[in-house]
């Protein structure tokens, strides 16, 4: 793809409880589940904020990238 | 964009007590999205509990908080709203807690059209205590006090609080997190009393007991069962068998009360009293 | 009201004048004999007053506003009776352990349930002591006259700003409907005392501290609205007021929580002591009982008998000390005349033990207990 990376998806490994709802809900398979919910393809991420809404731990924040501001 | 979380949340206090994968967590941060975007004053807002897993949330959230006693959240929030007018006043409140021992004062603030906003996190289960029927429990559904099924039929909560005269009842689930969102925002914009019925998951006791094994089972059994609420005028009531309407199912307007009180008031002290 | 007028006052009116003088600006009830007319007086005069009126659906209900009117910084009560004191018990719990200041009156009616609504007892002493759950203290105050009304239900408001707890006012339904010849202290001889505010910044804030305040033990209360975003719960909770199962913080709370009214007993505790210095017979009596009390000891007088009688103003907690002191003096014996079957009368017993007899004189079917009554047990006993 070689589209410069859009978003930052960061996850909180001390509040999240590995329920994997983030993974299911994420419409570009961004995330798959390791231990804890882990970013296989950053570029894919459209930051559509399904993963962190759908979160219930509060565990996952999708932020815009600076550099490419 | 990204929720500040570390201004909405007491960080401290955080993981949170619900169970993996329960819905909770996702009206939560619903209801944090909803008031960051309304860019609430986070000084005069209060949120309010009775008892049960629901009423743990203002305990993770960076405002005025009130945990208060199994179904009397609303009369308490009645008090605040009452003597500060100008507070935001939310309640949290789980289908337990509001509708069954907490029932008159949900149809009673309904009636009143206090501004109020109130939150049922409906996960059709008494969870606290591991998983009795509540009177969101669907006919035959399984639980620790209906072994043999849900006998009794369930209440829908926002025909309840319509009945009861209630001007703004919507309701959305734990899979229309942004529809929920917004239902939030609008609710508590909404200047009267707000009812938003959010269905959230309990995978530990009703899913277990239900065969909805995970989570995203009893989201997507949210989702199959759900209809926005524009189509579901049109369905007959065979077709509306065992579905909800999602959505804003009332909206209307309504003189409040405090607004009125605040009248009667500034009449009175014009005239001196007697 | 011109200044210190005489007027004829109801009981019930005189307890809402006295808590508008005190700052009363919200009021939630329910509509009970024979408490109504406090209910209906605050409707009319709270709004005039800039303060708020409401009726809610139950008693329940009422108990819980007037704790959220409390937390958002206006000084709250109700009022009820019986039946309707049974329905508040939790939450007025609920007020004890969140420490939050308000008035509840209860006008008793003869119990048990509906018992005889329109008719005087004195049965729900010790519900107003253990009425609630668990380990509690609880202050309890009794009028015995239409001016004690107002002036201890402006006490009442003080001490449960000051103390930071729910205080119950214990009428009879004689005291509650009588009507009486009255001149009340003007709003400038009043003493109204406010809940100590917060004197450090939010982040510092500890709404149940263990050691600050004015009174050891009685944390300052903040607002709500006033940015502190502190959190109350029913739970036992820590200094910051976040639920805890860690046993050595819940007990210290715990203990702080009862110690806070229970080592006040001198500044709670108030009696009138009516003949007492030679008494050789005393009549322990409250409330509207008090009144032919304050008789059968003139009476007694008038026809030699050394009668004397000490009336606790403050029910709960109770007046030891006093009764210690009338043990001293060896009385021939104490009566206690009681509108119940004998409540007030077995802590009285306990602080006698064998030393000094201890007379009861009962009754529970809504009639008033005679000074002749009192005479004659009196005359017994001597």
């Amino acid at each position: 793809m070689g589209k410069t990376l859009q978003w930052e998806v960061s996850v909180n490994s001390k509040w999240c409880k590995k329920c994997g709802l983030c993974v299911e809900f994420c419409p570009r398979d961004v995330l798959e589940m390791n231990d804890i919910p882990t970013v296989k393809d950053a570029a894919r991420c459209i930051g559509c904020l399904m993963c962190e809404m759908h979160c219930p731990d509060f565990a996952i924040t999708v932020k815009r990238r600076e550099n490419n501001g | 964009m990204a929720l500040p979380i570390d201004k909405y949340l007491r960080v401290a206090k955080m993981p949170h007590i619900w169970c993996p994968g329960c819905g909770h967590g996702i009206v939560t941060q619903a209801i944090v999205r909803a008031i960051h975007e309304l860019e609430l004053d986070t000084e005069k807002t209060v949120v309010v509990s009775g008892i049960g897993c629901s009423a743990r949330a203002p305990g993770y959230l960076h405002f005025d908080t009130l945990h208060t006693t199994h179904g009397r959240a609303i009369a308490f929030a009645t008090g605040i709203k009452m003597a500060k007018p100008e507070l935001n006043v939310i309640v949290i409140t789980g289908d337990g807690d509001a509708a069954a021992i907490g029932g008159n004062h949900l149809i009673h603030a309904a009636r009143r059209n206090l501004d109020l906003t109130v939150i049922c996190f409906n996960n059709n289960i008494y969870g606290m205590t591991s998983g009795q029927y509540s009177p969101l429990t669907p006919q035959g559904s399984y639980a620790t006090t209906s072994p043999y099924g849900m006998l009794e039929k369930p209440f829908d909560l926002c025909n309840l609080v319509i009945g009861a005269g209630g001007t703004f009842a919507a309701r959305s689930t734990t899979y229309h997190a942004r529809q929920l969102t917004n239902l939030i925002k609008e609710a508590i914009a909404y200047k009267g009393f707000a009812f938003v019925d959010a269905l959230s998951q309990c995978p530990t006791y009703f899913g277990r007991r239900n065969k909805l094994r995970t989570p995203l089972e009893m989201m997507n059994w949210f989702k199959d069962r759900s209809v926005p609420v524009s189509s579901w005028e049109k369905l007959s009531p065979e077709e509306r068998e065992g579905k909800f309407a999602i959505g804003v199912l009332t909206k209307a307007q309504a003189t409040e009360l405090t607004e009125v009180y605040k009248q009667l008031i500034e009449q009175l002290q014009q005239r001196g009293g007697e | 009201m011109a200044k210190n007028q005489a007027r004829l006052l109801q009981g019930n009116e005189a307890v809402v004048e006295g808590a508008i003088a005190a700052g009363l600006r919200f009021f939630a009830g329910y509509p009970i004999t024979p408490s109504t007319e406090i209910a209906e007086h605050c409707a009319a005069k709270l709004p005039v007053a800039g303060g708020k009126f409401i009726q809610m659906e139950d008693e329940i209900a009422s108990m819980a506003a007037i704790c959220g009117a409390s937390l958002a910084g206006l000084k709250s009560m109700t009022a009820t009776s019986g039946p309707g004191f049974s329905l508040k018990q939790e939450n007025l719990g609920f007020a004890v352990k969140g420490e939050i200041p308000c008035v509840v009156v209860n006008v008793q009616r003869v119990g048990p349930s509906t018992g005889m609504p329109t008719s005087t007892a004195q049965g729900d002493v010790m519900q107003a002591r253990w009425g609630s759950h668990g380990d509690h203290e609880i202050v309890a105050l009794c009028p015995a006259s239409v001016k004690e009304a107002f002036t201890l239900t402006v006490e009442a408001f003080n001490i449960a700003e000051e103390y930071r707890t729910p205080v119950v006012l214990l009428l009879d339904e004689t005291i509650g409907h009588l009507r009486e010849k009255v001149i009340l202290p003007s709003k400038e001889e009043l003493v109204v005392k406010d809940r100590e505010k917060p004197n450090v910044p939010p982040e510092q804030y500890k709404p149940f501290a263990m050691d600050q305040g004015r009174i050891p033990g009685v944390p300052p209360l903040a607002a709500y609205g006033e940015g502190f975003k502190f959190h109350v719960t029913g739970l036992t909770h820590g200094e910051d007021g976040f639920p805890t199962g860690n046993p050595a913080i819940a007990e210290k709370q715990l203990r702080r929580l009862n110690e806070k009214i229970s080592s006040n007993k001198k500044a709670l505790c108030k009696v009138e002591k009516f003949f007492l210095e030679d008494a050789e017979v005393v009549i322990f009596a409250y409330g509207a009982t008090a009144r032919s009390a304050r008789k059968a000891v003139r009476d007694a007088r008038a026809v030699g008998i050394k009668a004397g009688m000490l009336r606790p103003i403050t029910i709960w907690p109770f007046v030891e000390d006093a009764l210690l002191e009338v043990k001293a003096g060896r009385p021939k014996a104490v009566i206690v005349p009681e509108m119940n079957l004998g409540q007030l009368v077995l802590p009285v017993k306990s602080v006698m033990g064998d030393s000094v007899p201890v007379i009861p004189i009962n009754k529970l079917a809504g009639q008033l207990i005679t000074p002749e009554e009192i005479l004659s047990a009196m005359k017994e006993a001597v």
